[in-house]
């Protein structure tokens, strides 16, 4: 029974429950639901939730445990003489898995029976041209035992979805049965849904929470084993990154660093002082008609896909920067430059300064400014003297996040500021930033396990803790603000 | 509409002069007619008082008087106020220059996010009213001592002026108004979030004011107005009702809405 039948079959039986549950909490009172301490529906909602709710728990655990117990045990059957030299036993594992859904799928098609299987040796079969027809491509020959070995797996994991179907029919048919009979007047069905609910919002933060301890261990294993083979102090320290797919490479994060922080720095320097003047017009001089069509306007920018503006840098402002400035000057000669990035970064970054410095400024309270005015000050002497600086904490938040943003993007910096890992001060030079060595690092068809490919985990965790402190300081500032006005 | 009742020929003989003098002002917002043909004549070194119950138009009003409604887009002023016989809403008068001769004082302490020295420093600052560092040290000492806080503030000058108590901000928001020097104070139910020992200290302030200042004061308590002011105005949907000295006003009112009022019977 495939999965997507069973799923529904529980459904079914959950929205059966519904309505089963709700005429018979009805009928316990004799059709007077004034008489009941919930609702008709909630003892309908506790019934669907019973049937449903233990039956897909199993479900789910049971999937994610089944293959881990199955593949420990067939692969402690596989002898090391199938591992080929420099590869490992994960990759003998892969092929058990594609050989034994290879069969299955065979089997589907009705050109093998499970009688012909338990024949099969690689003795009299040429299982790779067999495989082949069935639409699995195998890298190599089958030896006996990876056979053997994947026909084990098949068994183990038929016998281990028939065992889950039934158990999770019999939940769910348990469940319904045994809330049905549950359902009397006093039954607090109400507060069963009301706990469903709240159950279900925190597994809705739970997961963004998890997700984000996920990719943290995901990148910190992979982290632990690149160091394990690269020395840290030379990955921290050394100035030149100059990787060998060869082996010998040199992998050292400071011209990647300093790219990632001259480019975001040009970028900051375009976007802030731009953003923070659109936003003092915005909140203190525009009328509210103007600001109704220019801020949606602005924040048009935030949407267009980082792509389209790396299409920009690289076809119209880096040719653009080349011509009437880098060439005139003789400071170079290439279109892709860190100024070119920066530039079309800081396009980039203007609505998330303007914005967000625009609603901090509002936040101000008007009484700040009466107060000012009151004085006898200039709407300009205002703004510079009472305004700015009690709103300053917000804007540096906002410039925080907007600088994590920057030292976060990848696509304008791959076409705006070429690929040559650099260490050097001419804007006009091109030069490279972390995110795009970890693109470059994992292109193509590799395996995760030499340390040229391993060293982009590094880069991205070295990243991720890059951003998140300046997310973490955003965030204290921005509250500490909050807590002035309120 | 009403007469206002001034008796002129007693502010003639009494102080034989007026220092800000509405006539016929009225206040529209958008379309409502908030303000309607008020004639107020304001005496310089006097406490004025404006009462009435809420929305009758007596904040409105104060804010015509140094131009703070020119902020609110929808508001629009008629009629004429004159300040030392100069029209303010003239198109020569720059609002920004009036407002320093005219401060204010708002209902809620709004001490600046700045130290106490620099609130206070505020005005004379942009002004340009000191030349030197020692000059403006003494106009801040001479305004901080004017709004009775000096004693309290001297040994943390430097301290954000947020962090003081409602009271205390209160009168360094006074003192702020006074360090640009006007010739009026208006206060906008300066003593509302205060409570009755902060509001205490700042009526005796008040009262100290009136030896160099004009102060017209805002206010919803009648025991204050009683207290403070020489002069009380009375408001009433939005038409100036009865004006006339304070003891009179609450003693022999003319006009029975500002006997109900008084006496508790409306507002």
């Amino acid at each position: 029974m495939s999965l997507g039948l069973l799923s529904l079959i529980v459904l079914g039986l959950a929205g059966l429950g519904f309505f089963v549950g709700r005429s018979r909490a009805l009928a316990v009172v004799g059709g007077d639901g004034r008489k009941l301490h919930s609702l008709p529906s909630y003892h309908g909602q506790s019934v669907a939730l019973f049937a449903a709710l233990p039956a897909f728990f199993v479900f789910g655990v049971w999937l994610f445990v089944q293959p881990i117990l199955i593949e420990g045990s067939i692969s402690a059957t596989i002898p090391d003489s199938v591992i080929p030299e420099g590869g490992a036993l994960s990759l003998v594992m892969a092929d058990v898995r594609r050989i034994a859904d290879g069969l299955d799928a065979l089997v589907q098609a009705g050109s093998l029976t499970e009688a012909s299987i338990a024949q099969l040796s690689t003795g009299n079969t040429d299982i790779r041209a067999m495989l082949a027809a069935g639409g699995v491509a195998l890298g190599s020959d089958v030896p006996q035992a990876v056979l053997v070995a994947a026909t084990e797996y098949r068994t183990l994991s038929g016998a281990g979805r028939l065992a889950m179907t039934g158990l999770v029919l019999v939940l769910a048919v348990l469940g319904l049965v045994l809330s049905l009979r549950r359902i009397t007047p006093e039954l607090r069905a109400r507060n069963i849904s009301e706990a469903f609910v709240k159950a279900l919002l925190i597994g809705a933060s739970l997961v963004a929470i998890l997700t984000t301890v996920g990719i943290v261990f995901s990148l910190m294993f992979e982290t632990i084993n690149f160091f394990k083979m690269y020395p840290a102090k030379d990955f921290f320290f050394s100035t030149v990154w100059n990787p060998q797919f060869r082996g010998g490479s040199d992998l050292g994060i400071l011209p990647l660093l300093w790219g990632t922080l001259y480019v975001s720095f040009v970028a900051l320097l375009f976007a802030v002082p731009l953003g923070l003047m659109i936003a003092i017009y915005l909140s203190e001089y525009a009328g509210p008609k103007l600001r109704g069509l220019a801020k949606p306007a602005i924040e048009v920018l935030a949407g267009i896909p980082t792509i389209v503006y790396g299409l920009f840098a690289l076809v119209t402002v880096g040719p653009l920067l080349r011509d009437y400035l880098a060439q005139p000057l003789g400071l170079g000669t290439s279109s892709s430059s860190v100024l070119t990035a920066g530039l079309v970064m800081g396009i980039m970054l203007i609505p998330f300064v303007s914005s967000l410095s625009d609603d901090i400024i509002n936040a101000v309270p008007q009484a700040m400014r009466d107060g000012s005015y009151g004085l006898g000050a200039t709407r300009s002497e205002t703004i510079r003297q009472v305004v700015l600086p009690a709103a300053l904490p917000g804007v540096v938040g906002a410039i925080l996040l907007a600088a994590s943003r920057a030292i976060g993007e990848t696509m304008i910096v791959v076409m705006g500021a070429g690929a040559a890992a650099k260490l050097g001060l001419n804007p006009f030079e091109a030069m490279t930033t972390v995110t795009v060595k970890i693109v470059s690092q994992l292109t193509g068809d590799t395996e995760f396990a030499s340390p040229e490919t391993l060293v982009a985990f590094a880069l991205g965790l070295t990243l991720f803790v890059f951003t998140l402190g300046l997310n973490v300081i955003a965030l204290i500032i921005v509250r500490k603000y909050r807590e002035q006005y309120e | 509409m009403y007469d206002a009742p001034t008796n002129n020929a007693e502010i003639n003989v009494d102080q034989n002069e007026i220092k800000i003098s509405a006539r016929n002002v009225q206040v529209y917002y958008g379309d409502s007619h908030a303000i309607k043909d008020v004639n107020v004549d304001i005496a310089p070194r006097t406490v004025t008082a404006f009462i009435g119950p809420s929305g009758c138009g007596k904040s409105t009003f104060l804010r015509c008087l140094n131009r703070m409604n020119d902020t609110i887009d929808v508001c629009r002023v008629e009629g004429s106020i004159q300040l030392d016989g100069e029209d303010i809403y003239d198109k020569r008068v720059d609002p920004v220059q009036l407002r320093a001769r005219v401060g204010m004082v708002f209902q809620k302490p709004n001490p600046f996010p700045k130290s106490i020295y620099d609130n206070v420093a505020y005005g004379p600052r942009i002004h340009g009213m000191a030349r030197n560092k020692a000059e403006l040290d003494e106009i801040v000492e001479t305004a901080l001592r004017r709004g009775a806080i000096w004693n309290e503030v001297k040994d943390r000058l430097h301290a954000p002026g947020t962090g003081l108590s409602g009271g205390q901000q209160q009168r360094l928001c006074i003192a702020r108004a006074i360090a640009t020097q006007p010739e009026v104070l208006l206060m906008d139910e300066p003593c509302s979030a205060l409570d009755p020992i902060a509001t205490a200290q700042v009526e005796e302030l008040i009262d100290d004011l009136r030896t160099n200042y004009s102060v017209v004061i805002v206010t919803h308590s009648m025991q204050q107005a009683a207290r403070v002011s020489q002069k009380t105005a009375f408001f009433h949907l939005g038409n100036l009702v009865e004006f006339d000295d304070t003891s009179r006003i609450f003693t022999q009112p003319q006009d029975p809405r500002t006997e109900s009022y008084i006496t508790g019977r409306i507002g």
